[in-house]
């Protein structure tokens, strides 16, 4: 027979939890960042997703928070759950203890309460590290495609899987102090249009965008990123070979 | 008053958006993207398993082509698609595929000689030709002759928006995030743009463009048991409707998904089937084999979904505290496949279910997926009743999947129909029809409308939450309007939507606040959803047959003689209260595939006069033309390219032919 779920025996009571959720409406000018508490009783399965929805649709409707696929895939729940970052969506309650503090990813501008905007850095970050395939040539649709080794296909996905949720970020003692790092999130992205064969640009034209110190160099290997990314993504080894490639080009 | 002004305005950060944007971009447009979230969040990225475009590189996809494609699309529409677009469709996706491929997609790859596969449980060794060594591999999906499916392991969708997302960066394309278009700048009979609602500060503002281009995805979260994002609430195409002038056509039209994990709804890809998982009961019996002996678990979606629920309602079903469910079986495609190809299956396992599925079987339950039905437009994307308004994607009902989608052809579609569509807008913009005059006094009157609306809401003095309404309202959709549906139960449906109505008008919030307000957001939404489950639910209870996903118990024939047509919902009054319905015939005259049993599913299809007369007329085409090459035929049988912009009109070259 298949377990299906760790059931509480049916002889336990459910527990209570409590949420201490960090909020804040920036909006607000009369709003100071505070934390407030509800309480809620567990569900069989429960998520922060669904215990988030749950605590906005009964006890307080202006609390701020992202969901989109709510199925780990998207990135946009990501926050400090218990001081950790973490996706939400998948974080089931029963993995954690009664009491259980949210409070927005640092270092990203704050929305409000548990909402803050990944997208507005992401999108700048894109834009400095132009992170899209440098190619010239024009695309031929009629034709065959380029060949390319399967196993090659395979790393390239490998380093794309990343979801852009911040969590890297919000892990890294580098991106605390230092304002423009580009953190894990850039360095990977790097890292995986330099693997790409359709990317045309050098190493030295990936130094120009890595290698200082808001870059591979500002790195101060402490694998917060790497501990924390949900998609564990291998993010140690391809820093650590990014600065090895970097430290060569800079040194030439 | 806050006015943006532009060529295009895109509403939506999807896929179909995107690829919109970039094509109109190119064209010399400027271009504004709004979008909800922001764009690699869009529900694209959800799209486990693949895309399917007839490249026929693997030993299994051999001889595909577009004619094999199209002849499965539209019998998976169950001959409700739009043969032409269908045609357009087909012929463009293989240059989609490596257009992206270009842009960086990892697609998997054909690697040469022999590798173990599990097809029908037993496991085959196929064999890889050299020649297809290291072009774009496919998977087995349900409803297709052949193995047609391109895919990147299950994280397809978000390798193609990825992709796709950074090529707007780089073409420098403005995202406006977190905004959302309330209502559509009209004359009522040319579209000016739309107003637009920041959802971090709550602030209207108007985007005054010459094109504008619906682009906002499916509906899906107008139900309780889906797999859709929660942003899929299918409010670009109520706002459309509200015009009172644009259609939404074949809303009744809904896709269930066989395989969503029980009970949280969360999609395992088709691919999980197609690379050989097996459906199983509550007593470990495979029960596709008994329903469906040709095609088994891969027949189509619809029908899947179907075989599953009557097995359900048979007592088969296993059960957990959540109530009864069936089981996936990925565990014969071995720990190596899943941690590969099946990756995200493995990690939705994990932390949704705590099972390893390359040990454990899957719950699973069929879920609402698709909404093949959206604003109706021509073969070119322009909407029907509003000139300078577009829409593609699921948002539109273009109408590639007419009554049931095949899996894979619709992140193909966003794609594809970006493609089009988005030359298509660049094509009007660069037209006398795109030239524009527009008073600022329609503008303004647009915009404090708007303001007028969340005004009175935010202070309503009603007892009635929306949150409340909007879960009766998702309980009724999936009770009555979902996989089997019956003619008394959708009257009763109809019935208490509208009820829903009439209590909507009598919310009260928790108070005014500043800045975002989810409650209020919720609120404003909620009317515009409810008239789309009545478009669904009316559309349902009027149409008398059983049509792809559309099943009714009471009339389970499919009536090409009296239902061979789209539906059309107009609602050109806000205050009546149902739709107004319209229907819009396919001519079988005009088919290059007249209607026929689909190859799966029931076949006692009641036919339409006009079929044999079409078929006799084919089939002398087809004699007098004898050896004539395959696109002669199709040419003379039911031209298309001329639909297409000219650089999309080439042949696909492959292994085997040449472009």
């Amino acid at each position: 027979m298949i377990k299906l779920f760790r059931r509480t025996p049916a002889s336990q009571a459910p527990r209570r939890l409590t949420f201490s959720i960090l909020r804040h409406n920036p909006a607000d000018p009369a709003s100071r960042p505070q934390l407030q508490d509800f309480e809620i009783e567990e569900a069989e399965g429960m998520t922060l997703f669904i215990a988030l929805n749950e605590i906005r649709a009964t006890q307080d409707g202006s609390l701020q928070f992202d969901f989109v696929c709510r199925a780990g895939i998207c990135g946009s729940c990501a926050m400090l759950v218990n001081g950790r970052p973490g996706l939400a969506c998948r974080t089931l309650t029963r993995d954690l203890g009664t009491q259980i503090t949210l409070a927005p990813l640092p270092f990203f501008e704050l929305i409000g309460d548990l909402s803050v905007n990944t997208g507005k850095w992401m999108r700048g970050t894109s834009e400095r590290l132009q992170t899209w395939i440098h190619n010239d040539a024009p695309v031929r649709l009629d034709a065959l495609e380029e060949r390319m080794a399967p196993e090659l296909a395979e790393g390239i996905y490998e380093l794309d899987r990343c979801i852009e949720c911040g969590c890297c970020i919000a892990g890294c003692g580098t991106a605390q102090m230092r304002e423009k790092f580009v953190g894990a999130v850039g360095l990977n992205k790097i890292a995986r249009f330099h693997l790409d064969p359709r990317d045309t640009r050098s190493d030295a034209d990936f130094y120009e965008l890595i290698g200082d110190d808001d870059g591979v160099f500002g790195c101060m290997s402490l694998l917060g990123c790497h501990d924390v990314c949900p998609k564990q993504l291998p993010l140690q080894t391809q820093i650590a070979y990014l600065r090895r490639k970097m430290a060569i080009v800079g040194l030439s | 008053m806050d006015v943006i002004h532009t060529d295009v305005l895109v509403i939506g950060g999807g896929l179909a958006g995107l690829r919109a944007a970039l094509a109109a971009k190119k064209r010399g447009q400027k271009v504004i993207i709004l979008s909800l979230v922001p764009p690699k969040r869009s529900h694209s990225a959800a799209a486990q398993g693949g895309m399917q475009a007839s490249l026929g590189n693997t030993a299994k996809g051999a001889g595909d082509n577009e004619d094999v494609h199209f002849g499965d699309t539209v019998r998976g529409s169950d001959w409700g698609a739009d043969q032409e677009v269908a045609r357009m469709f087909v012929h463009t996706a293989p240059k989609a595929v490596r257009e992206l491929a270009a842009w960086g997609v990892p697609w998997n790859r054909v690697e040469r000689g022999p590798h173990d596969v599990i097809i029908d449980s037993q496991k085959v060794t196929l064999n890889e030709a050299d020649a297809a060594h290291g072009l774009i591999t496919a998977r087995d999906f349900g409803g297709t002759k052949k193995w047609r499916t391109c895919y990147v392991s299950d994280g397809t969708g978000h390798a193609m928006l990825y992709a796709v997302s950074d090529q707007t960066i780089a073409a420098g394309i403005p995202v406006h995030e977190r905004m959302e278009a309330v209502a559509l700048i009209h004359d009522g009979t040319r579209c000016y743009g739309a107003i637009v609602r920041n959802l971090t500060n709550g602030k209207l503002s108007a985007y005054v463009a010459r094109a504008t281009c619906i682009a906002t995805g499916g509906f899906g979260r107008i139900y309780q048991a889906t797999t859709n994002a929660v942003i899929n609430e299918g409010i670009g195409a109520a706002i459309a409707l509200e015009t009172g002038v644009v259609p939404l056509a074949n809303m009744e039209a809904v896709q269930f998904h066989p395989t969503a994990i029980f009970p949280a709804g969360i999609l395992v890809t088709e691919g999980c089937r197609g690379d050989g998982g097996l459906l199983r009961d509550v007593d470990g019996h495979r029960f596709m084999p008994d329903y469906e002996p040709e095609k088994k678990e891969l027949a189509s979606r619809d029908v899947v979904a179907r075989r599953m629920e009557a097995h359900i309602r048979a007592g088969k079903g296993a059960r957990n505290r959540f109530g009864e469910h069936l089981w996936l079986d990925i565990t014969l495609l071995g720990e190596a496949h899943i941690n590969s190809k099946l990756r995200e299956v493995k990690e939705i396992c994990h932390h949704f279910l705590g099972i390893d599925p390359a040990k454990q079987w899957i719950p699973v339950r069929p879920a609402q997926h698709y909404s093949m039905g959206g604003i109706r437009t021509n073969a070119q994307g322009a909407a029907y009743g509003l000139s300078g308004l577009f829409a593609c994607g699921e948002a539109a009902c273009w109408d590639l999947h007419g009554f049931n989608r095949l899996g894979g052809n619709s992140v193909a579609e966003t794609v594809v129909a970006g493609m089009i569509v988005g030359e298509a807008i660049a094509d009007f913009c660069a037209s006398p029809a795109g030239d524009m005059h527009v008073s600022t006094a329609l503008v303004r009157d647009c915009l404090e409308k708007a303001e007028a609306e969340f005004t009175a809401l935010s202070a309503g003095q009603g007892t009635e939450k929306a949150g409340q309404l909007l879960r009766e309202m998702q309980a009724i959709m999936t009770e009555q309007v979902g996989i089997v549906r019956q003619g008394e139960a959708l009257g009763a449906a109809v019935d208490a939507l509208q009820k829903l109505v009439l209590r909507s008008r009598q919310i009260g919030l928790g108070g005014r606040r500043p800045g975002a307000d989810p409650e209020l957001t919720t609120a404003w939404r909620l009317q515009k959803m409810l008239k789309l489950a009545l478009c669904v639910a009316r559309g349902a209870e009027q149409r008398c047959e059983s049509r792809g996903a559309h099943f009714r118990s009471d009339y389970p024939q499919r009536n090409d003689a009296d239902w061979l047509k789209r539906t059309l919902a107009y609602w050109p009054d806000a205050a009546q209260p149902l739709p107004s319905l319209a229907y819009e015939e396919l001519a079988i005259a005009g088919m290059e595939l007249p209607p026929g049993w689909r190859g799966y599913g029931t076949r006692d299809a009641i036919e339409h006069p006009a079929t044999a007369i079409r078929q006799a007329e084919i089939d002398a085409i087809r004699a007098r033309l004898g050896e004539a090459d395959r696109h002669a035929v199709q040419d003379a049988l039911m031209p298309f390219r001329h639909l297409l912009p000219a650089h999309l009109r080439g042949n696909n070259a492959r292994l085997d032919e040449s472009a």
